[in-house]
């Protein structure tokens, strides 16, 4: 089906599939995007830094705000002890930024919209923090999951949901890139697809199909929003976990 | 009732789940906006947080969606 909204999603072998001690390996267009995403932000990011201007021009000026945005959030959230994570943090907005703005081209590909890899991304983030807690504070970073000033009576109680809730974090990191970049590219589609099979429908269609065009314009533009808003929410979100790791006192 | 008919059916029924993430996104941005007029200087500094709270909120929503889609493409 050409309207089909999920065919967008769709992965295929660029070069292969070779057959590799018995499992298949190929070179998708996921991993060509992969590519194309580290290529544009590190060529970005030389280009603006190249000229190291006292007055930054244009280009210099938005890698100022790149890099300040991302040395901010680091600040304020880990404070000084989180130095050492800014460039995981910036590395992680950087890939998801541009993975999400590079997926707003029509006919790209859009990384983020597999929850493979976004999964992959927040299971590692997750990972990090019980490596860092560990490390930092040994067994007593498990004081997390039994907080202070609770009644010894419902502590069990509150110690489980205190786990349950560390346990979904991983999930609902990796989901909520995944699932946003998903619906807002089938919703899309969705209304894209209205203008086409309106049109079909005559001349009278083809005046109400304005409708959804303005629809389809408005949300491209509310996706853009969205684009940034998610990188900036998986972000933050990667620093307030790495606190837990950092700063024990609940 | 066939099957295909119930899947369609609970997929419907799960994005219901996505109104409840409406609700809470709006309280936070509503109460957001009405604590910010009152204090406005204060404003700036607490926008990251209700950021982090419509983040929360919302990724509770797309857990619907995302059953939703799973009843639907997932063979």
């Amino acid at each position: 089906m050409v309207n089909d909204p999920i065919h967008q999603f769709r992965i295929h072998p660029i070069l292969g599939p070779w057959n590799v001690f018995g499992q298949e390996i190929a070179f998708t267009n996921s991993n060509l995007f992969m590519g194309i995403i580290v290529l544009v932000v590190v060529g970005f990011l030389l280009l603006a830094s190249n000229k190291k201007a006292l007055v930054p021009g244009r280009l210099q000026s938005v890698g100022e705000m790149w890099y300040n945005l991302v040395h901010n959030m680091v600040e304020n959230v880990l404070g000084h002890e989180g130095a050492p994570f800014f460039p995981l943090v910036f590395s992680l907005f950087s890939f998801v930024l541009v993975a999400n703005m590079l997926g707003m081209f029509p006919y790209f590909f859009t990384v983020t919209s597999h929850v493979i890899v976004t999964a992959s991304l927040a299971v590692f983030v997750v990972g990090l923090v019980v490596v860092v807690g560990i490390y930092k504070h040994g067994l007593g970073w498990f004081k997390l999951f039994v907080p202070s000033g609770v009644p010894l009576a419902i502590l069990p109680l509150i110690s489980l949901i205190e786990f349950i809730s560390f346990l979904s974090r991983p999930i609902s990191l990796g989901l909520r890139l995944f699932g946003n970049m998903l619906a807002g590219h089938i919703v899309l589609k969705v209304f894209a697809g209205f203008v086409v099979s309106l049109v079909a429908l005559g001349i009278g269609g083809a005046i109400g199909s304005i409708a959804p065009l303005f629809m389809a314009v408005a949300l491209t533009a509310l996706e853009f929003l969205v684009a940034f808003l998610q990188a900036f929410v998986f972000a933050i979100l990667t620093c307030v976990y790495l606190n837990d790791a950092l700063h024990t006192h609940h | 009732m066939d099957a295909n008919a119930a899947k369609l059916i609970g997929a419907g029924i799960a994005c219901i789940g996505m109104g409840g993430a409406g609700i809470g996104v709006g309280l936070i941005f509503g109460n957001f906006l009405s604590g910010a007029l009152r204090n406005p200087a204060a404003a700036g500094a607490q926008f990251t947080n209700a950021l982090i709270g419509a983040a929360l909120a919302e990724g509770l929503g797309i857990f619907s969606l995302v059953v939703a889609l799973l009843l639907l493409f997932v063979k």
